[in-house]
């Protein structure tokens, strides 16, 4: 919705019931996952939230998300591909109870918090990829306003602002970006189904 | 000249999808083997700090990590012989089955669904390759079950991609390996049947085969 809404695109937006009602449309244009987001331009269906952004960015190439240069599309690419392999590893974190898990889960989103925080955000850079928002920082997006949440939920604080201060002022960047900052969930909303999805998950939760 | 160089392994499959494109365009490169166990080079470390993992380009200099991003980064940087459809929605396609096959390389559970679901959804009766007429980076992605996935099912002792069951990915894997440069870079077979079974006896302790 971002990349549509940075692009100045319009679209149709259609709310899906994926527990007890999915669509037939979405069964249809998206049979091998059955998932959203699917994006339908002119009857014909595209899946994968990376490969709908890449559609997206090319054939709407006005403010682009992606940099000029091939190199540092790469490495765009690189931290983009890094996140999607993370977030099942933030997710079970979210999901985890006290215990032996939970602290492997603990150990497991810091080590890639680090490694973000080190590795992928520069001192003189506002975004991922410099000056401009990009489809990294997009991805890269639920860490800016979900995770403190997630976090409140578990009843654990990892992403602190004096061990990550580099992740923390991209976190303010990134919300400050007119599109983004009118197109983030209603918190308490969002905190209310977060809640609720752990319950129906596992169970229990942290927060009273 | 630009200095091209690409650090592998003989039997990472990551690895060879990347060969298999530079060669598909006739970009000349230094290919670099690496000793994973005992001795990673400090070039590796240096150039993918984050996982420390093969493959990686290293192009002018500037290094570039993960199969999928390298595959991208050559078809622009490259764009003669192209491997994605000029199509944007066609192209789309190619990276949706791209990316599943990417995530089943991870999961590595419930194979034969997986078969299944490229028989029924990835492949069409009326085309050659995944986009159509020519090979393109989908193809390449796939190219393991085309050549080691065989050997990989002689080691398990466990057929699963049979011909009757899979018409479609049989004909697909044979149009593949008639590729020319394909053909004439895949990786020999007795010797990669000897380093996949020497992986799994060293991760596991045993395997079927005698």
């Amino acid at each position: 919705m971002w990349a549509l809404k940075l692009k100045g695109v319009p679209f149709e937006y259609i709310e899906e019931d994926l527990f007890t009602n999915k669509s037939e449309l979405l069964l249809k244009s998206n049979p091998v996952y059955k998932k959203i987001p699917v994006l339908i331009h002119n009857g014909k269906p595209i899946s994968e939230s990376t490969v709908i952004l890449e559609y997206i960015e090319e054939t709407w190439p006005e403010n682009p998300l992606l940099p000029v240069d091939p190199h540092e599309r790469a490495i765009a690419r690189f931290w983009i591909k890094f996140m999607e392999d993370k977030i099942p590893i933030m997710f079970a974190f979210f999901l985890s109870n006290p215990g032996e898990k939970q602290d492997k889960a603990k150990k497991d989103c810091l080590e890639v918090l680090r490694t973000i925080e080190e590795h992928g955000l520069k001192e003189d850079k506002k975004f991922f990829g410099g000056t401009n928002i990009g489809l990294t920082d997009l991805v890269f997006g639920l860490l800016a306003y979900q995770w403190e949440l997630m976090e409140e939920i578990v009843g654990v604080k990892l992403m602190e602002v004096h061990s990550f201060p580099r992740l923390h002022t991209w976190a303010e960047n990134f919300k400050s970006v007119s599109v983004i900052k009118e197109n983030l969930p209603d918190r308490d909303r969002l905190f209310a189904r977060l809640k609720g999805r752990k319950e129906v998950l596992v169970g229990s939760s942290k927060s009273h």
